[in-house]
C-alpha cells in the first residue's frame, strides 16, 4: 500500500509549532535556582516528541537539533547537571533554532546547516559538562517482540520492530491486493481536527455573503402582504434567525485565546529587562479570553510594544528602587477581559509614573500649544503624538522609529480605543479597549446626496439636529460648529469622499470622536443603526483614503464605511493649519 | 472488523497511524494519552492496542500493566511504538506484558507489516 506521509505535514507542523511555544512557556516559568519537576518534564517530553515526529515525517534537521535538546535536558532531569541560566538561555535558543527550522520545514527549504551544528555544539558542550554523558541510544532493532519469535529470515536491514512471543513469527499474511473499503466512520476517535486558516477565513466570508443575501430576501419580502405570503415570511424569519446562528458560529471558529499573544510576552520581559540592567516580574491574567483572529493579528505589536515601553521608560533600575521603597523587582501586570461587546486589555506597570514637567517641556521644546493648567489627561495624550518619547536617551529598545502615536493608530485601525493613566512613582496604566471581531461592524447608515455611508458606532457620539447647530464657515477655508459652545471642526462628508456638496441646508451633524479628537461630520439624513460585514476595499480594491471598507445592504446596494479616525484626523489637521495660518 | 487502539500524545502520528490502520481496512479508536486509553479500551473491546511510552499523564508502560490486569486484554497483543530500542526499555516492555516494539521512526508500510502478524 502507498500512503502519501506528506498529507500528514500540516498537523505535524502546527503541532511541532505548539511544542516550540510550550517550552518557551515551560522554560521561562522555571525559576532556574529551583527548577520544578513538572515543567521539567513538560520541556523534556515537548523535545521528545518533535523529536519522534520529525523523523517519521522526515525532517531530520528538526530531529538533530530536538535529539541534542532532549539529551541536554535528560541530563538535567536525571540531575547529571544542574539547571541554571546557562542551561536554561541554551534552550530557549536552541528553541528560537527550532522556530527558524521549522519555518524552512513549512516552506520545504534546505536549512542552514551551520545554524544546525553551532547549535549542536553549544548543546553538545553542555552536556559534556554532565559527570557522565547521556547514553545515545543505540540504533539496534528497529522492533521486537517479546516472547522470542523465530528471527525473520536473515532481514538485510534492521526491521524496526520485534515481538516476544513466537506466535507472530509465521511469515507476514500477503497484503491483500485489493484494498480494503474504507471503513465507516470510526466510533470515538479525535474530538478536534485541525483546519487551515484559509479555510475558516473561506467560511467566514461566505457567511457574510449568506447575511447579505438574507437581509436582501427580507427587503425584497416586506412590501409583500404577511396574510397572504404567510409561508414566505415565515421562512424568511426562520433564516433570519439560522443565519444569525451561523455566523456566529462560524465566528466562533476563529475565536482564539489572547494566550496567543500573551505567550511572547514572557519572553521579551526577560530578554529586554537582561539588557536594560532592570529586573521584572510579568504576571498575566485573563489568557483564556477570546479574540476574533483579526484582531489577535493586530493587537500583538501594540502590546509588545506597550510592554517594551513599561520596560524600558516605567520600571526603574534596582538600585532606583530600592531607593525610593519600592521592591527591587518592578511588576507588570497584564489582563484581559471582555466587557460587554469589547475585550479590554490593561497594562500597568509600577515604575516611575509619567512625567508632567518632562512632558510639556518636550512638549514646548517642540513648539506644541500647552500650558501648564493643562489636565494630567491632556498631558499624557501628548505622549501619543508622532515623534514623542519621553526617553532621556534613545535605546536600541526603544529608538525603534515606532512610537506611541503608532501603537495608537494600530489600535484604532481595528476600531479600537487606547487610554492612559499614571501617577508620578507609583506606576503607568495602558488600557485597550478592542472590538471582539473586525468582521462585523455596528454602525450608523446615512446618507449623503445618493449613496449610503457607515460609520462606526463606536466613533458616533451624537447626532444633532439641524435647527440646534450652528456652523461658521471661517475665512474660506475649513469651517467649524458650536456645540453647546465648544467650536468642533466640520466636515462635508461628501467633499472628503470626494463628491461635490449639492446641499444648501444645514443637513445633520454626526459628532464623532476619535483619539481624544472631535469632529461633526455633515451629512443628509440618518437611516439608522445596523450590524453589516465588512468586506475589505483594499482586498477587492485598493485603498482609499476616509473609507475603511465596504459593506452590502439589503436591497443589493453598497454602502462604503467610513474611516472616521482618519477622516477626524485630516479634519483636526486642517483646523490646526487653518489656525496656525490665522496666527502666522 | 478488527478494532485497533492507537495511544500516542502526537497528533500527527496519531493521524498518520488511524489513516494508515483505516486504508487497510481496520477500526481505529485513538487516544491522546494512557489515562484516556485506558477508558477507551474499556468502553469498547479492542483487537490489538498501539502505544507510545513518553505521554503526559499514565505512560505507556503503565498502560500496559492496566490493560493487563483486565480480563478483558489479557490476551490482546499490545505493542510499543517508541524511540528508546535499548535493552532497558525492551526489558521493562516484556516485564509489564508487552507483545513486541516497534521503533519510532517508522513508516505506513513498516507499521502494517507489524500489525499484520499480529492481526491477520
Amino acid at each position: 500500500m502507498q500512503i502519501d506521509i506528506s498529507q500528514f505535514h500540516q498537523v505535524f507542523f502546527e503541532e511541532v509549532a505548539d511544542h516550540i511555544a510550550a517550552i518557551e512557556r515551560s522554560l521561562l516559568a522555571i525559576d532556574p535556582a529551583h527548577p520544578g519537576r513538572e515543567q521539567l518534564d513538560q520541556v523534556f517530553r515537548a523535545a521528545h516528541s518533535i523529536k519522534g515526529a520529525s523523523a517519521t515525517f522526515g525532517f531530520p534537521d528538526l530531529a538533530e537539533v530536538t535529539h541534542a535538546l532532549e539529551s541536554l535536558l535528560g541530563a538535567v532531569r536525571g540531575g547529571e547537571l544542574a539547571m541554571d541560566r546557562e542551561i536554561a538561555d541554551a534552550v530557549l535558543y536552541a528553541n528560537d533554532v527550532l522556530k527558524v527550522l521549522l519555518d524552512d520545514a513549512r516552506a520545504y527549504r534546505p536549512s542552514d546547516s551551520q545554524l544546525i551544528r553551532t547549535t549542536r555544539q553549544r548543546l553538545d558542550a553542555l552536556i559534556e559538562q554532565a559527570a557522565r554523558r547521556v547514553p545515545e541510544p543505540e540504533p539496534a532493532e528497529l522492533f521486537g517482540f517479546f516472547d522470542a519469535p523465530a528471527p525473520e529470515p536473515a532481514p538485510e536491514e534492521d526491521p524496526g520492530f520485534g515481538f516476544f512471543d513466537d506466535a507472530y513469527s509465521q511469515p507476514p499474511v500477503a497484503a491483500p491486493a485489493v484494498m480494503a473499503p474504507v471503513p465507516p466512520t470510526p466510533i470515538g476517535s479525535e474530538t478536534s481536527i485541525r483546519v487551515g486558516v484559509e479555510r475558516v477565513d473561506q467560511l467566514v466570508n461566505l457567511v457574510g455573503e449568506l447575511v447579505i443575501t438574507q437581509s436582501m430576501l427580507q427587503e425584497a419580502s416586506q412590501p409583500l402582504d404577511p396574510a397572504v405570503h404567510e409561508r414566505l415570511h415565515r421562512a424568511v424569519d426562520l433564516l433570519e434567525r439560522h443565519t444569525r446562528q451561523l455566523q456566529e458560529a462560524v465566528l466562533g471558529i476563529r475565536m482564539m485565546p489572547i494566550a496567543f499573544v500573551f505567550n511572547r510576552l514572557p519572553r521579551l520581559v526577560r530578554d529586554l529587562a537582561t539588557k536594560l540592567g532592570k529586573s521584572a516580574t510579568l504576571t498575566l491574567y485573563g489568557e483564556g479570553t477570546e479574540l476574533d483572529r483579526s484582531v489577535i493579528e493586530h493587537i500583538a505589536d501594540p502590546l509588545m510594544h506597550i510592554v517594551r515601553n513599561c520596560l524600558d521608560h516605567g520600571i526603574e533600575r534596582p538600585a532606583v528602587r530600592t531607593a525610593a521603597g519600592k521592591p527591587a523587582d518592578g511588576n507588570i501586570v497584564i489582563t484581559a477581559q471582555s466587557q460587554g461587546g469589547n475585550i479590554v486589555v490593561a497594562v500597568s506597570d509600577d515604575g516611575a509614573g509619567l512625567s508632567r514637567e518632562r512632558i510639556l517641556a518636550k512638549a514646548r521644546a517642540q513648539g506644541l500649544p500647552v500650558h501648564d493648567a493643562m489636565s494630567d489627561e491632556e498631558v499624557w495624550q501628548l505622549v501619543f503624538l508622532p515623534g514623542f518619547s519621553t526617553a532621556e536617551a534613545v535605546t536600541d529598545v526603544s529608538g525603534r522609529g515606532v512610537g506611541m502615536d503608532v501603537v495608537r493608530r494600530n489600535v484604532q485601525e481595528i476600531g479600537g480605543r487606547i487610554e492612559l493613566e499614571s501617577r508620578p512613582g507609583a506606576g503607568t496604566c495602558f488600557t485597550i479597549r478592542l472590538p471582539l471581531t473586525l468582521a462585523i461592524v455596528d454602525g450608523m447608515a446615512v446618507t449623503v446626496g445618493p449613496a449610503t455611508y457607515i460609520l462606526p458606532l463606536n466613533h458616533v457620539t451624537e447626532s444633532l439636529l439641524p435647527e440646534t447647530t450652528r456652523s461658521h464657515s471661517v475665512a474660506g477655508e475649513g469651517a467649524v460648529v458650536e456645540v453647546r459652545g465648544e467650536y468642533l471642526p466640520l466636515v462635508e462628508l461628501a467633499e472628503v469622499l470626494g463628491s461635490t456638496v449639492v446641499r444648501d441646508d444645514a443637513g445633520i451633524v454626526v459628532l464623532v470622536e476619535s483619539a481624544g479628537e472631535r469632529a461633526g461630520l455633515r451629512v443628509d439624513a440618518l437611516l439608522g443603526d445596523r450590524q453589516v460585514v465588512v468586506k475589505s476595499l483594499e482586498a477587492n480594491y485598493r485603498k482609499v483614503p476616509g473609507l475603511s471598507g465596504a459593506t452590502i445592504l439589503g436591497d443589493g446596494a453598497v454602502a462604503l464605511i467610513v474611516d472616521v479616525a482618519e477622516v477626524v484626523r485630516l479634519a483636526s489637521r486642517g483646523a490646526a493649519q487653518h489656525a496656525g495660518a490665522m496666527h502666522g | 472488523m478488527k478494532t485497533i487502539l492507537s495511544v500516542d500524545d502526537s497528533p500527527s502520528i496519531r493521524q498518520m497511524v488511524t489513516y494508515t490502520l483505516e486504508q487497510a481496512g481496520y477500526t481505529v479508536i485513538s487516544a491522546a494519552d494512557g489515562d484516556e486509553g485506558l477508558a477507551k479500551a474499556q468502553a469498547q473491546q479492542c483487537q490489538l492496542v498501539l502505544t507510545d511510552q513518553n505521554m503526559p499523564g499514565m505512560d505507556g508502560l503503565s498502560l500496559i500493566r492496566a490493560l493487563r490486569a483486565l480480563q478483558s486484554y489479557q490476551q490482546v497483543p499490545i505493542l510499543m511504538l517508541t524511540t528508546e530500542s535499548g535493552d532497558e526499555m525492551k526489558a521493562a516492555g516484556r516485564a509489564a506484558g508487552a507483545t513486541g516494539w516497534l521503533v519510532k521512526p517508522f513508516d505506513p508500510v513498516r507499521l502494517l507489516d507489524v500489525v499484520r502478524r499480529v492481526l491477520p
